[in-house]
C-alpha cells in the first residue's frame, strides 16, 4: 500500500518552502511561459519577421506570413489550454490515487475519450463541437472508473503497477477497438485521426471557445480539492480521522480531472505523459502542498505543451511533428525514471 | 550409504557490489550432523549459505566441497552432491505436488534423457519421507504453509543429495509447524546421515535441534562449537546485542535463552553490568 | 544417494502412474494443436475469391502445374499462409519463453516493449534508409536486442525485478510507438494501411523473400530454444532454487533472450508485431496444458493458430478486410484485461 513515504520527492517533502521561494518560481513559470508563447507565435515551418507578427496581432492577414501568425495564434493558445489542463488534471489524479505514475494517457482516460468520440462519429453522426465535448468527457469518466476498479481489486489497493498495467492494457484494448471502427469507415477517417495521434495543428478559436466552459468547470473543482488532497495523501484512515469524507473527496476530486482530460482530449486528441511529467517537477519547485502544487502544474503543463509544439515544429520542418508524438518521446524517459526510482516493494 | 562428503570455507569473503558482507571467515561443516547458523539481521548469514552453495561468487577465498572449489565444479555434478532450499521459493500456478518434486531430478537429466522408473523412485521416496505422499495430486498453491514447507523439503530429497542446506526453513510458519519441520530434518540426519546446514531465527529451537552451532556477527564467526558451547550469556550480548539469562532447558538439557528487557524482570540490575 | 529404506512399491506405481498421466494430457494436446494448425493453414490456402479443392491445393504445395491455382496458391496463398504459420509459431514461442523466464505472463516482448522496438526500426529501415529484405531484418533484430538490452539495463538496481522491468517496457513500448508513428509522419506517406502493418502487423503482401528470413530464424533458434526447456523450467522456481538444481542461471537466460529475441524480431521484419500474439499464446497454452510440462511447444502451435485463424476471419468473416492484427488486438486485449482482474483478485503474483 502506498503512504505517505511513496510521495516521490521526500526530500522535498520534508523541506517546508518559504513563500518567498515560491512566488518567485511562480514569476519563474510565467515568465517562461511568456517566452514559450511568443516563440510559438513567431517560430514555425515558415520564417517571419516581427514586423509581420505585429501586424498579425493586430488583426492584419494580408501576407502570407501575416496569415501564417495569424493561424499561430489560437494554436497557441489551445496548446496553452490543453497543456494547463492535462498538467492539472496529472496532478490531480496522483493525489487522488496517491499514485506516482497515474497520468490521463497512462491510465488509458484520455482513450476512453477518444473511443468515445470515434464512435460517437462514426455510429451517431456526432458533429456539433458540444457533443462531441460531452461524449469524450463521458468516455474519459468511464474509462478512469473502469481502471481504478480493476487495478484497485485485490491486495494493497490501486498500486502503481497494477494502476499501470489496468491503465495500458485498457489503452491497448481501446485503441484496437478505434482501429477496428475507423478502418472500414474511410468517410470519416480525416475527421477522427486526430483522436489517434494529439496534436494542436489547425486549431481556430471557433474550435477553442465550446470547450472552455468546460475546462472552467473542472479547473475550478479542481483546485477547490486541493486541501482534500492534502488529507487524502496521508492515507484513508489518516485523512478519515482528520475528518475528510474520504469517498466524496476522492470523487469530486476525480470528477475535476476528468473534466479537465476529457474536454482537453476532445480538442486536441490523446496526449500522454503532460500530465505525468508536470506535478512531478513541480513537487521539486514547490513542495507537495496541493495548494501551491495545482496551480503550478496548470502553468508548467502550458509551459511543456507550448515548448513540444515548438520543437515539433522545428526538428520535422519542412513538416510538423503532432504534439503528441513529442510528449511520449520527452514522457516516456521520465516515466521509466520514476519507475526507477520507486522501490520494488511499492510497485 | 554415509555422509561423507566435506564442506568447508577457506579465507571467505563476500560482498555486494561495494558492501562487504563477510570478511576472511573460516569455516568447517562437520559430516553428518546439523549445523545451524544463527546471528542478528543483516549479519550475512543468507550470503554464507547462498556462498557455500555457488550462489554467490567470493570476492576472495573459496568454498570447498571434498577438497574441490565448489565455483569451479560442472553445476549438475554439484547439484548431485549439495542441495539448497532459498529462503522464499516459487511455486508456479497451479503446480502439483508431484510435478514439483520431480523437479528436484533436473540435474540427473540430460537434454533428450527420459524419465526412469529410478527417478520415480527417487520421487516416491522423498514423498514418503515427507509425508506427503497423500498430497501428490494437490496443487502446491492449496497447502497450508507447513505442508507447502514439506513438500518443498520433499523436492530437495528427490534430488539426493548427501549435503543439504536450507535458509530459514522455518519462517512464516507458527510454531508446531516449525518443530515439525525441523523434526523432519532431524529424521533425515538421523536416518540417512544427510549432512544438514540451516540458517534460524529462533536461538532457542537452534540451540535444541542443532549439533553444531555457528553465531556470525559481523561478517565474522563470533563462536562456533556445541550449543551449550556457544549459546552462553556473553555470546548473545555481543552477537545481538541483548542482555539474557541462559539456562538448562529443562525438557532436553539444551541451553535456553530468556531475553531480559527493561522490564517485567525481577533483577536486571543483578544480570546487567556482568561482562 | 538411495534412500536407506527403499519407497513401497504402490508410492512408486503411484507416482509413474500420475506422471503418465500429466504426460498423455501434454502430448494429446500438443497432437490436437498441431492437427487444427494444419486444418487452418490448408484452409488458408484453399479459400479466396476462388475456392480451390482440397486435391489442387495438394497438388501446387508439392510443386505440380496447376493452371489458375498455381498462380493464386502458389504465388499469392503460399507465402501469406507460411508467413502466418512462421509468425504465429516465433511470437508464441517467443512469448512463452519470456513469461516463464520472468515468471510473469505480462512480461511478454509485446507488453514489454521489444517487439515495438522490432517494428520501429524495420520502418526506419524502409522509409528513411530505404533498405529491403535481408537489411531489414538486421537492423530490426539488432534493434530488438538492443531494446532487450536497455529495458534489462534499466530495470537492473541491485538485481532485475520484474515488476520494474514491465512498467520500463511499458514506457519504452510508449517511446518507440511514437518513433513508428514519427517515421510514418515524417515520410509524408501516412498510408492509413501501411501504418497499421507496422503499428498492429498484417499479412497483406506477403511475399517470399520477406518470408525466407523469418523461416530461417525460426528453423535455427527455435530448436535451441526447445533444447532450453528443462532449464527454463526449473527456472520458473526462482533463480536460487534452479541454481541449486544444477541450472546456469545467466548462461539459460542469455541463451533463451538472444534466441527468443531473434524470432521474434525477423518474423516482426516480415509482418510488423501482430497485437497480442506473444502475449496470448503462453496463457491460453497454459490453460489448456495444464501444469502438466514445459509450455514451449504448445504455446508455439496456439500461436500458429491464433494468426491463421484471425488472418482468415480478418479477411473474410467480416464486411470489411481488416488486417490480421487489428483482429488479435480486439480479441486479446480485453483478454489482458481478464487477465489482470483475475491477478489482482487472487491477490499474487501472475
Amino acid at each position: 500500500m502506498t503512504s505517505v513515504d511513496s510521495v516521490p520527492t521526500p526530500g522535498a517533502a520534508l523541506v517546508r518552502r518559504p513563500g518567498s521561494v515560491r512566488f518567485l518560481w511562480l514569476l519563474a513559470v510565467v515568465a517562461a511561459l511568456g517566452l514559450l508563447m511568443a516563440a510559438s507565435v513567431a517560430i514555425g515551418s515558415r520564417g517571419v519577421g516581427w514586423s509581420d507578427i505585429l501586424a498579425a496581432l493586430g488583426g492584419s492577414s494580408e501576407t502570407i506570413e501575416e496569415a501564417a501568425v495569424t493561424k499561430r495564434i489560437p494554436r497557441t493558445v489551445l496548446a496553452v489550454v490543453v497543456g494547463g489542463a492535462l498538467g492539472l488534471a496529472g496532478a490531480v489524479m496522483q493525489g487522488v490515487t496517491r499514485n506516482p505514475l497515474a497520468d490521463p494517457g497512462v491510465l488509458g482516460i484520455n482513450m476512453g475519450a477518444s473511443l468515445a468520440v470515434v464512435a460517437g462519429i462514426a455510429w451517431f453522426g456526432l458533429f456539433s463541437a458540444t457533443s462531441i465535448i460531452v461524449t469524450a468527457i463521458f468516455g474519459a469518466a468511464l474509462a478512469a472508473v473502469f481502471v481504478y476498479a480493476v487495478g484497485s481489486l485485490g491486495r494493497g489497493g490501486p498500486t502503481p503497477l497494477k494502476l499501470a498495467l489496468a491503465g495500458a492494457a485498457t489503452s491497448a484494448a481501446l485503441t484496437s477497438f478505434i482501429t477496428a471502427i475507423v478502418l472500414p469507415r474511410g468517410d470519416i477517417a480525416a475527421n477522427v485521426q486526430s483522436f489517434q495521434v494529439g496534436g494542436v495543428g489547425g486549431a481556430t478559436f471557433a474550435t477553442i471557445t465550446p470547450v472552455l466552459p468546460f475546462l472552467a468547470v473542472g479547473l475550478v473543482i479542481s483546485l477547490l480539492s486541493a486541501r482534500s488532497l492534502n488529507s487524502l495523501a496521508l492515507g484513508d484512515e489518516l485523512a478519515a480521522g482528520l475528518g475528510e469524507r474520504v469517498a466524496l473527496a476522492r470523487g469530486v476530486a476525480a470528477l475535476g480531472s476528468v473534466l479537465l482530460c476529457g474536454a482537453a482530449t476532445a480538442v486536441a486528441g490523446p496526449i500522454w505523459f503532460v500530465g505525468l511529467v508536470v506535478p512531478h517537477l513541480c513537487r521539486l519547485l514547490v513542495g507537495v502542498d496541493h495548494r501551491w502544487l495545482l496551480p503550478f502544474s496548470a502553468l508548467t503543463g502550458a509551459c511543456l505543451l507550448v515548448a513540444s509544439d515548438v520543437i515539433g515544429r522545428i526538428v520535422a520542418r519542412p513538416g510538423e511533428l503532432d504534439v503528441g508524438i513529442v510528449t511520449a518521446l520527452v514522457g516516456a524517459p521520465f516515466f521509466i525514471a520514476v519507475v526507477r526510482r520507486q522501490k520494488v516493494r511499492e510497485l | 550409504m554415509t555422509a561423507t562428503h566435506s564442506l568447508a570455507a577457506e579465507e571467505l569473503t563476500l560482498a555486494y557490489g561495494e558492501r562487504l558482507v563477510i570478511e576472511g571467515l573460516d569455516l568447517v561443516v562437520p559430516a553428518g550432523s546439523i549445523t545451524a547458523i544463527v546471528g542478528a539481521n543483516a549479519c550475512g548469514k543468507s550470503t554464507l549459505l547462498r556462498s557455500m552453495s555457488r550462489l554467490l561468487s567470493p570476492r576472495a577465498g573459496r568454498v570447498l566441497l571434498d577438497g574441490k572449489a565448489v565455483h569451479r565444479m560442472p553445476a549438475k555434478e554439484l547439484a548431485r552432491t549439495l542441495g539448497l532450499l532459498p529462503q522464499s521459493p516459487i511455486a508456479p500456478e497451479g503446480i502439483t505436488v508431484a510435478d514439483l518434486v520431480g523437479r528436484g531430478r533436473h540435474p540427473y537429466q540430460g537434454v533428450f534423457s527420459r524419465w526412469s522408473r529410478e527417478d520415480d523412485a527417487a520421487v516416491a521416496a522423498a514423498l514418503e519421507a515427507t509425508q506427503t505422499t497423500t498430497l501428490a495430486d494437490r496443487a502446491v498453491d492449496e497447502l497450508s504453509g507447513g505442508q507447502r514447507q514439506r513438500v518443498w523439503i520433499a523436492m530437495a530429497l528427490a534430488q539426493q543429495t548427501d549435503l543439504l542446506l536450507l535458509d530459514e526453513p522455518t519462517t512464516f510458519l507458527d510454531v508446531a509447524h516449525q518443530v515439525e519441520v525441523l523434526d523432519l530434518l532431524t529424521d533425515l540426519n538421523r536416518t540417512r546421515g544427510t549432512t544438514i546446514v540451516m540458517v534460524l531465527h529462533d536461538l532457542n529451537l537452534a540451540a535444541r535441534y542443532a549439533d553444531h552451532l555457528v553465531a556470525l556477527a559481523a561478517g565474522q564467526i563470533h563462536a562456533a562449537g556445541t550449543p551449550a558451547q556457544v549459546l552462553t550469556e556473553d555470546c548473545v550480548r555481543a552477537v545481538f546485542g541483548l542482555d539474557s539469562r541462559v539456562i538448562e532447558d529443562p525438557t532436553s538439557g539444551a541451553p535456553l535463552m530468556l531475553p531480559l528487557g527493561r522490564h517485567h524482570v525481577d533483577t536486571p540490575a543483578e544480570v546487567s553490568p556482568r561482562g | 544417494m538411495t534412500a536407506v529404506v527403499p519407497p513401497p512399491a504402490a508410492t512408486v506405481d503411484a507416482v509413474a502412474r500420475n506422471r503418465v498421466r500429466r504426460s498423455v494430457r501434454r502430448r494429446l494436446v500438443i497432437t490436437v494443436l498441431a492437427v487444427l494448425v494444419a486444418a487452418a493453414f490448408v484452409v488458408t490456402l484453399m479459400v479466396g475469391r476462388t475456392f480451390y479443392p482440397l486435391d489442387e491445393v495438394v497438388r501446387v504445395v508439392l510443386g505440380e502445374r496447376v493452371p489458375g491455382a498455381s498462380f493464386t496458391v502458389g504465388r499469392l496463398r503460399l507465402p501469406r499462409g507460411v508467413l502466418a504459420l512462421v509468425a504465429g509459431l516465433a511470437f508464441g514461442l517467443a512469448g512463452v519463453t519470456f513469461q516463464t523466464m520472468l515468471r510473469n505472463p505480462l512480461a511478454s516482448p509485446d507488453v514489454i516493449g521489444i517487439t515495438s522496438g522490432a517494428g520501429a526500426a524495420a520502418v526506419f529501415g524502409i522509409v528513411i534508409l530505404s533498405l529491403g529484405g535481408t537489411a531489414v531484418s538486421t537492423v530490426a533484430v539488432a534493434a530488438a536486442l538492443g531494446v532487450a538490452l536497455v529495458i534489462y539495463l534499466l530495470s537492473f538496481r541491485g538485481g532485475v525485478a520484474g515488476t520494474r522491468l514491465i512498467l520500463i517496457g511499458i514506457g519504452v513500448g510508449a517511446m518507440l510507438n511514437s518513433v513508428t508513428s514519427y517515421v510514418l509522419t515524417r515520410a509524408g506517406q501516412w498510408d492509413y494501411q501501411e501504418a497499421l502493418r507496422w503499428l498492429t502487423g498484417s499479412l497483406n503482401g506477403a511475399t517470399w523473400e520477406a518470408v525466407a528470413p523469418a523461416l530461417v530464424a525460426l528453423l535455427v533458434l527455435g530448436p535451441v530454444l526447445l533444447g532450453q526447456s528443462r532449464n527454463l523450467s526449473a527456472l520458473q522456481l526462482g533463480d536460487d532454487t534452479a541454481a541449486a538444481l544444477g541450472v546456469r542461471v545467466e548462461r539459460t537466460r542469455l541463451i533463451a533472450i538472444v534466441c527468443a529475441v531473434g524470432v521474434i524480431a525477423f518474423a516482426t521484419a516480415a509482418c510488423g508485431p501482430i497485437a497480442f500474439v506473444s502475449f496470448l499464446a503462453g496463457p491460453i497454452a497454459a490453460r489448456i496444458v495444464g501444469p502438466n510440462g514445459s509450455l514451449l511447444v504448445p504455446a508455439a502451435l496456439v500461436g500458429a493458430l491464433l494468426v491463421l485463424v484471425a488472418d482468415l476471419v480478418g479477411q473474410f468473416a467480416l464486411d470489411t478486410r481488416y488486417p490480421v492484427g487489428v483482429i488479435t488486438g480486439v480479441l486479446g486485449a480485453p483478454y489482458l484485461i481478464y487477465l489482470i482482474i483475475r491477478t489482482n483478485r487472487a491477490g499474487g503474483s501472475l
